[in-house]
């Protein structure tokens, strides 16, 4: 699919021609035949590329287990007490039992965001598909630790007990409501996030061959060049903070099952 | 400029593409999902086996060599505070036996000079006595002087004015009553 994009650019020549959403097609590596379950594609190159990112800082970084840290030993570990320092402040001790689950999500997230702003990459976290299942996973665990871990009386996230009585049933209902939108915004937001900000940047690449083209010494090429340059500085911010945002919502919600009740 | 392209930009990626987006092409939701699955439980493994032990372990062995660094420090100020305390108590040991030596040797070399101010007081009194007894004896053989000159005086006097009444007894006896007189 991509090198169809490549054909039409060349085929239209001059015209205006962008593509904003050509990052985020999901191509096969190998052919041009239809994505099967199975197919290595685009996504599987990425996620394998974060998989070896994260294996080099994390593990082979730290592998000197020194007291006195190099440099990649010591982003290792300040991502692993920014983690764990953030479960114990919103879940308190007990939620460290979960701290493989919630690393792992934070590492994913921080690791394809980041990849995924280098030139013609692809951003695996930008699909909706991607941020529902991780979402999908954090809110089915959570449900079920809640359940688990305090029987029927995980139920009381539901129940204001300040609130006056005549007005409990309809805060349950909200409650409710709530609790079942959370999948939704959680994956929503980091896919909007991850969607909006590479589309622009593409806009602007385009509008730079556009300039380039058509002004004097291609000195308008200036312009979205500029843009672009502080759109990728935003972006930058936005990919790791998005990635922090995930796993802070995904340990707010863990301490709503360890410790129900408002 | 703008709205232009951005309508043209939605035309031309409808035309490209059927669905526009290709986050809602539900034909590749399997395979994201399957390879979003899979890389999710290779990293929980990493995670999980790999890196938290590691780094959870050097993190508490850091942990506990500064406490163990904290608490040799704490050793060796209490260390140094007793040894500063030993030294304070010697030096004032050492002061109070300096003042008690010099006070044994002020009282000793004050005994010793009483003695010789008393033993010097005795020879200087033996002495005196000596002195007043030789003055004593020269006092008396001075007057014992004085009546032999006075007597003898006397008599060549009595001798050359009144040689008839020359007689020397009396003349003695005057003069030995004149000179208790």
């Amino acid at each position: 699919m991509a090198e169809h994009a490549v054909e039409s650019a060349v085929e239209e020549g001059a015209k205006l021609n962008i593509h904003p959403m050509a990052q985020f097609e999901i191509t096969p590596l190998f052919g041009d035949g239809a994505v099967h379950w199975y197919t290595p594609t685009n996504v599987t190159l990425w996620l394998g590329i974060a998989i070896v990112a994260i294996v080099l800082l994390m593990v082979l970084a730290t592998r000197g287990r020194n007291v006195v840290p190099g440099r990649g030993q010591s982003i290792a570990e300040l991502i692993y007490s920014f983690v764990r320092s953030m479960i114990v402040d919103i879940t308190g001790e007990e939620g460290l039992k979960y701290f493989p689950y919630i690393m792992t999500l934070f590492l994913l997230i921080l690791f394809t965001n980041v990849l995924g702003l280098l030139p013609a990459s692809f951003t695996v976290m930008s699909h909706i598909a991607a941020t529902a299942v991780l979402a999908m996973l954090v809110f089915t665990s959570v449900t079920l630790i809640g359940f688990y871990r305090n029987g029927p009386k995980f139920l009381k996230i539901f129940w204001v007990s300040e609130a006056p009585m005549a007005l409990r049933p309809i805060l349950a209902l909200i409650e409710i409501i709530s609790y079942f939108v959370r999948p939704v915004s959680h994956s929503i937001r980091l896919a909007g996030n991850m969607m909006a900000g590479h589309a622009v940047i593409k806009v602007f690449a385009g509008f730079a061959a556009v300039l380039a083209a058509g002004t004097p010494l291609g000195i308008g090429l200036l312009a979205p060049v500029g843009a672009i340059m502080a759109v990728f500085g935003l972006e930058l911010l936005v990919v790791v903070i998005q990635a922090y945002v995930f796993t802070v919502l995904t340990c707010v919600y863990l301490n709503d099952a360890l410790h129900p009740g408002h | 400029m703008a709205s232009d392209t951005v309508e043209e930009l939605a035309e031309l990626a409808g035309a490209a593409e059927a669905p526009g987006m290709p986050q809602l092409d539900f034909a590749t939701f399997p395979n994201q999902i399957f390879w979003l699955v899979l890389a999710l439980v290779i990293i929980f493994f990493i995670v999980s086996k790999l890196i938290l032990p590691r780094i959870g372990g050097v993190l508490e062995e850091r942990h506990s060599m500064i406490s163990d660094y904290i608490s040799q420090a704490a050793d060796f100020k209490t260390q140094a505070e007793q040894a500063e305390a030993d030294y304070e108590a010697a030096l004032a040991k050492a002061r109070a036996e300096a003042q008690a030596i010099a006070a044994e040797t002020k009282a000793e070399i004050q005994k010793e000079l009483d003695k010789a101010v008393a033993k010097a007081d005795a020879e200087i009194s033996a002495k005196t006595a000596e002195s007043a007894k030789a003055i004593a004896v020269i006092r008396e053989s001075a007057v014992d002087n004085v009546r032999d000159v006075a007597l003898a005086t006397t008599g060549d006097i009595v001798a050359a004015l009144m040689p008839s009444l020359s007689d020397d007894a009396a003349v003695k006896a005057a003069i030995t009553a004149r000179m208790k007189g």
